[in-house]
């Protein structure tokens, strides 16, 4: 083994390398507050190992991307850790770029002869900035993708270039397959390998002009004269340090190992705690995202534009913030003033200050409003559902999982129910998504409509001319609202039971999914009630059509109601003789106006009875 | 600093000045040779990169986007997605949900909103009371007729009308179109 390595260091030379790079003197000694730049580089390190392995399993393309993010988190084994991982370290990896940076400010290091290495400093800074930015829009989910249109917008609205910069970046005019291509290609080709070279350069300027960054100016010991070409003789071996000083390996090493671990955990508990990184409902463009909020880094920007009225927006977006970073990147040039590290001290802490500000009044404001709060209640909502609808099927079709969500009863439901129903109808009270209405409605609440509890509503004389029923209709005098109040009211105990065997029979017409198991027990009961519907005693059939039988058709069936077929044939047209005839009240016929397409009904109609996919058993370990 | 560069075999011979030609020459042609070797990579990488710049938009045609029985008209505006045929890149796609907007009928108008806000591309909100326009991400605010009603709204203009036109008696056509975002004119994204 030995003759071995020595054959090794005689062929490279590795040994003289390692322990360049290893025994570095540090002037003064080890010391804890060293550690961000190594921090700094293990957390990069991080994102460069768990980025590739994601690569691996990532596909940047408008139907695939949602679709794999999808599969990496919640199929593949140890999926959610490695994708909690790279999330929560790129947010670490941002805050420790900008402790470091601040250090360097507030240590004056940026001084001459550093002023090369403060800018790649600041470089690097806006590289990461980017790689955040890009890598937002990968998973193609509505927050990412909402959010990175704000950003795109925010880089067209650049003078003369900035159109045909749009263009590019999106890869033509709307976003799609080439804006994933070429985001990719940013976020995993180009920014980490101006990333590299950066950390490269940075790190030999960094070894070149040494670590005593509190006295740039007289730190001459451990600084290399400028140009000596190491060859592993004139290393530190020949000038040993004084006794005070340290060397990088092991004092040194030892304490950035423990800062590594210390961010390490830090994102694990993060990770953990959050069941690793969110994943919201697949893009779309024709669904409103009215939670669209950049990662809390950017959201001081966010908050910024607010504040700039029509015109001014490039003020805001672009001339302000260049400034400022103008105004940073001259530091060690303001540093050569009597005064001047005292202002870039000024500048850093007002800087800092202002985005801290910024960042909380945006997220007050949010907190405070109770619009976001429900957009982003609805949108985990949506998220867990395309989820749940993945995993059920055994896998998502090949036309993606948007396709999903827009066929399924549970999620375009309530919003059809709120665009096209609500304005009379009412769901458990609310607009059908959640929404309390402003004004009081007039037609009946149609949660569990045909259910067995609606039916003993109905049928219930205190509560059948309230508006949660026919009270706020033409139907609140009609011959069934009077017979309720007057008939039943005066029920025996006897025939109160009946009644419940009625009901129980009305109900089963409709073969509601969710009372399947009631109906299945019931069966006895149910064949009674059924023969009593349609017995001339009960006066049911006197204006109902059951099974054939009626008098004098003045309501809608019994035959088969709340059934899929009844309700379809019901939203279509209540105006049909099997309905309500020419005594219908305002219910628009909103099949033969195609006011509503035979989709939008089938969706309406599986919600309301809620018949829908059941969340599914394929997830992965979680 | 010439003087301590090692000369090359072939040059111990030549006079200064024939050496420095010498070096300058090769210099030049070695600057030369790499430059025409990486031209072919970075001419043709750089039309791929810029070849979205010669892709046309979607076709801006009318299209149906609902009935006119679905339009009460009471001037509360109502959202409808957007259908068209579209071109992605290498993927033809038939009648793609490709946005949305907000139809308005009053008893003598019909006007039709793209629903993107013009300040940053957010999906602009109708108000849950019903009174205005609302975008949730940086608050422009618009009435029900599209224009910006507030001095503070960051808008830079009124929300994007789209050509409207009725067709058989009660088909609503819309010419569905996307604006740049965050300037005062009404420029087609194309």
């Amino acid at each position: 083994m030995n003759s071995l390595l020595r054959w090794l260091d005689d062929r490279t030379g590795y040994r003289a390398m390692l322990r360049k790079a290893l025994v570095e003197p540090i002037p003064g000694g080890a010391k804890w507050r060293y550690v961000w730049g190594s921090a700094l580089t293990f957390a990069i390190a991080v994102q460069f190992v768990t980025g590739v392995i994601l690569w691996a399993a990532y596909s940047p393309n408008a139907q695939g991307a949602w679709e794999s993010v999808y599969y990496i988190e919640n199929v593949m084994a140890g999926g959610w850790m490695l994708r909690g991982i790279h999330h929560y370290m790129a947010h670490a990896t941002m805050i420790l770029l900008v402790l470091h940076l601040m250090q360097v400010v507030v240590a004056g290091a940026y001084q001459a002869p550093r002023e090369v290495n403060f800018w790649f400093g600041i470089v690097l800074l806006h590289i990461v900035l980017g790689l955040s930015l890009t890598g937002y829009l990968l998973p193609w989910d509505q927050k990412g993708y909402w959010a990175t249109k704000v950003a795109t917008s925010i880089a067209s609205i650049t003078p003369v270039v900035g159109p045909a910069m749009q263009k590019v970046l999106v890869g033509g005019a709307d976003y799609g397959h080439l804006t994933l291509t070429r985001f990719f290609a940013l976020h995993a080709g180009v920014l980490p390998g101006a990333l590299i070279a950066l950390i490269a350069g940075h790190v030999y300027l960094f070894r070149r002009h040494g670590v005593t960054a509190g006295q740039p100016r007289d730190s001459g010991h451990g600084a290399k004269p400028a140009g000596v070409e190491g060859d592993g003789r004139d290393g530190p071996d020949a000038h040993p340090p004084r006794p005070r000083d340290g060397w990088f390996w092991p004092d040194q090493a030892l304490r950035d190992a423990v800062a590594c671990l210390a961010v390490m955990a830090a994102v694990l508990y993060l990770v953990i705690r959050t069941g690793g990184a969110p994943l919201g409902a697949p893009a779309d463009a024709a669904e409103p995202y009215a939670a669209a909020r950049p990662e809390w880094y950017f959201m001081f920007l966010f908050q910024w534009l607010k504040y700039f009225p029509a015109g001014t927006e490039i003020i805001g977006a672009i001339v302000i913030p260049g400034l400022v970073v103008t105004l940073i990147a001259l530091m060690p040039f303001a540093g050569r003033w009597r005064l001047g590290h005292r202002f870039n001290l000024g500048l850093t802490g007002g800087v800092l200050s202002g985005v801290a500000l910024l960042t909380w009044l945006a997220y007050a404001q949010d907190r405070a409003d109770p619009d976001f709060v429900f957009a982003q209640t609805n949108a985990e909502a949506d998220a867990a559902r395309a989820v749940e609808l993945a995993s059920a099927g055994g896998g998502i079709p090949a036309n993606g999982a948007l396709a999903l969500l827009r066929t399924d009863p549970l999620t375009q439901g309530p919003r059809l129910f709120a665009e096209r129903c609500a304005s009379c109808h009412t769901y458990d009270g609310h607009d059908g998504t959640g929404r309390p209405l402003s004004e009081p409605q007039t037609a009946a609440d149609l949660k569990r409509f045909a259910s067995r509890e609606w039916l003993e509503g109905l049928l219930d004389p205190e509560r059948v001319a309230t508006p949660e029923y026919f009270g706020g209709t033409e139907f609140a005098r009609s011959r069934m609202v009077r017979m309720v109040q007057s008939r039943i009211a005066g029920f025996t105990h006897e025939q109160q039971e009946d009644l419940a065997k009625v009901i129980k029979a009305v109900s089963a017409q409709a073969a509601l999914p969710y009372q399947a198991e009631a109906d299945e027990a019931d069966q006895a009961e149910i064949m009674e009630g059924t023969a009593l519907v349609s017995s001339a005693s009960a006066g049911c059939t006197e204006c109902h059509e059951f099974q054939g039988v009626v008098e004098r058709p003045l309501g809608p069936t019994l035959t088969g109601f709340g059934s899929n077929e009844w309700l379809t044939a019901f939203i279509r047209d209540a105006s049909h003789p099997r309905f309500y005839g020419d005594r219908n009240d305002r219910m628009p016929a909103f099949g033969p106006e195609e006011i509503l397409t035979d989709e939008e009904i089938r969706l309406l109609v599986d919600w309301l009875r809620e018949d829908w996919q059941a969340g599914g058993e394929g997830s992965g370990p979680r | 600093m010439s003087s301590k560069t090692p000369h090359p075999p072939g040059n111990v011979t030549t006079g200064p000045r024939g050496h420095a030609r010498r070096r300058f020459l090769a210099g030049a042609g070695a600057i030369a040779a790499a430059g025409l070797a990486l031209l072919a990579p970075v001419w043709s990488g750089i039309r791929v990169v810029l070849d979205p710049l010669r892709r046309a938009g979607r076709d801006p045609s009318l299209v149906p986007v609902a009935r006119l029985a679905a339009l009460p008209a009471d001037g509360v505006p109502r959202k409808f997605r957007v259908q068209a045929d579209r071109v992605d890149a290498w993927n033809t796609q038939r009648n793609m949900p490709v946005g949305a907007v907000y139809l308005r009928r009053t008893d003598d108008s019909l006007q039709a909103f793209n629903v993107i806000c013009p300040h940053a591309g957010c999906f602009v909100n109708l108000a849950p009371d019903q009174s205005r326009f609302v975008c949730p991400c940086h608050k422009s605010s618009f009435d029900l007729e599209g224009a910006v009603d507030d001095p503070s709204s960051p808008s830079p203009r009124d929300m994007d009308t789209l050509e409207v036109e009725i067709r058989d008696g009660d088909h609503v056509w819309v010419r569905f179109q996307n604006f740049l975002p965050g300037r005062a004119d009404k420029t087609p994204v194309a």
